[in-house]
């Protein structure tokens, strides 16, 4: 087990520069409580899916929250070395956020709440409506748009949720355990349609989950972390092709990555 | 039929209790001055009517002025303390202060401070019915989805687009609520400081008709006058409430799946 771990996906060249370099990373929130400690990560320019590994509390969403800007460090640095800043000095590239929960306007239809990113940018729904609409298509909702939140299933809500994020083209996305509170058959789907909007998109993801089986489907790199304080405390790398079949969930393969995916964790609690 | 039911309840109820109040009036031969029946009510309001309906008129003006006087100055109070914690600590307070004062206290001094009767009835009216807007809407405009607004952030949305595609849609539940209150309070605080002012003329109200008709002991006619201030607020409140369901029938949970 590497304590410090320099790179994930170390399997990938080194030497062009990294689309995001993270390096000793903290963060203590103002009631004292220690949710990151000493962060290294470094995803290199290529599309990548990463998967957050970690028990609940362990500092992944605060991670991911800091990475999205949402959020100060309170030492450390984040990067961005490839990314060309724009006019205004923007400092990360654009970027998808897709939270635990849909978190849609529920006085909006579903075409009004993927567009809301490129309104908010001032870009007209006449100049846009093209696009919207096949972020839309690309989660399966295309006949949806003028429905209302209310009116669709878990599945459809977070379906939306995901063509929003997608709908500005972003270089990154970032999911907060996007998944996690819907039933295990809709769950096995939107995982299986989120590996075919990221093959085609070519960007980078960075999947924040609980799940073991989850994570080894669906990423290549899966960054461990332990329990508060939360340190990345090993990085595995699953060398299985895209695309992934569901035959692939069935094989010896996966259980092998689940198993020693296990072990990383259970190392990281018993370190407490 | 259950429907149908559903719809005519309260009319039962109504012509019951009316049923019951006629023949109890008429048993116990209650006289007139004390207690008079529904029909001598009713048979009062028509014969009454010219009188009665100008001054209607003018409670009704008083009350729709402080009314959406409360819609758009309390909307406009509540986005002013919602958008500083500074500014709704060193506020609100006062806004209590206001909303707690009787009406009726401080009545008379703006009846000798402003000339126009009516701009001192709509102020009076005003402070009665405006708080219950500026409570909801700070309250809807804080209690926005924490996630949505970290999504507004991400995606670098300025001030003016957060309040507007964001804060006001949310607090938007919050609001119609409080103007319904504000509905019903804005005919009180009218009628209270009609009351108080006392004036006869042209000026008159209905308070001033109830006030009048107790004095000359014409008990029928104050029943009659009582009954125009309840259809109006009753009219003010399903007005009211026919405008939140029309609003709010395809996303918030009170309005989804009822019949307007």
């Amino acid at each position: 087990m590497t304590a410090s771990t320099p790179s994930v996906g170390s399997s990938r060249p080194k030497a062009r520069r990294p689309l995001i370099e993270i390096q000793g990373m903290h963060k203590t929130f103002t009631n004292g409580t220690v949710a990151l400690e000493d962060i290294n990560l470094r995803l290199p320019a290529e599309a990548q899916f990463l998967a957050l590994l970690g028990p609940s509390g362990c500092g992944k969403t605060t991670l991911l929250r800091i990475i999205a800007g949402l959020e100060e460090p309170t030492a450390g640095s984040i990067e961005w070395p490839t990314t060309v800043h724009d006019a205004f000095g923007k400092p990360r590239p654009e970027l998808g956020f897709v939270f635990q929960d849909p978190t849609l306007m529920p006085w909006a239809s579903v075409f009004e709440n993927v567009y809301l990113p490129l309104r908010i940018k001032g870009l007209s729904r006449r100049m846009v409506r093209q696009h919207v609409m096949e972020a839309l298509a690309q989660v399966g909702l295309r006949d949806f748009a003028n429905a209302y939140p209310r009116e669709l299933s878990g599945g459809m809500r977070m379906r939306v949720s995901v063509a929003r994020a997608l709908v500005t083209r972003p270089s990154v996305l970032l999911m907060d355990e996007p998944f996690a509170a819907l039933d295990e058959i809709t769950r096995l789907k939107l995982d299986r349609d989120l590996l075919n909007v990221w093959q085609r998109h070519k960007l980078t993801v960075i999947f924040v989950t609980h799940s073991i089986f989850e994570s080894v489907y669906l990423a290549d790199p899966i960054a461990v972390m332990s329990a508060r304080p939360g340190r990345i405390i090993a990085d595995l790398c699953v060398n299985e092709p895209y695309p992934r079949s569901d035959a692939f969930r069935m094989s010896v393969a996966y259980n092998g990555y689940c198993r020693d995916v296990s072990a990383a964790l259970s190392d990281g609690m018993k370190d407490d | 039929m259950r429907r149908l039911l559903e719809y005519a309840s309260p009319f039962l109820v109504g012509a019951i209790l009316l049923t019951v109040w006629e023949v109890a009036v008429d048993a116990a031969a209650v006289p007139v001055y004390i207690l008079p029946s529904p029909l001598v009510i009713a048979r009062t309001l028509v014969d009454d009517f010219g009188t009665l309906y100008p001054s209607l008129l003018v409670t009704l003006k008083i009350t729709l002025l402080a009314f959406l006087g409360s819609a758009a100055g309390g909307l406009a109070i509540g986005v002013l303390l919602a958008s500083s914690r500074l500014l709704e600590r060193g506020l609100f307070p006062y806004a209590v202060v206001l909303q707690v004062t009787p009406i009726v206290a401080i009545a008379p001094l703006i009846i000798i401070w402003v000339k126009d009767l009516t701009v001192a009835l709509f102020i009076c009216a005003w402070l009665v019915a405006f708080f219950p807007v500026v409570a909801n809407t700070v309250t809807g405009l804080n209690s926005t989805d924490t996630h949505l607004r970290d999504l507004f952030r991400l995606y670098g949305a300025s001030v003016p687009q957060t309040m507007l595609w964001l804060k006001l849609p949310s607090a938007l539940p919050y609001y119609l609520a409080g103007l319904r209150i504000s509905g019903g309070l804005a005919l009180i605080g009218a009628v209270v400081a009609e009351f108080v002012a006392g004036t006869g003329g042209t000026q008159s109200g209905l308070a001033y008709r109830i006030l009048e008709s107790a004095y000359r002991l014409r008990i029928p006619r104050v029943f009659a006058a009582l009954v125009l201030i309840a259809l109006t607020g009753i009219a003010i409140f399903i007005a009211l409430s026919l405008l939140t369901r029309l609003l709010l029938r395809h996303w918030h949970d009170s309005a989804v799946g009822r019949r307007l």
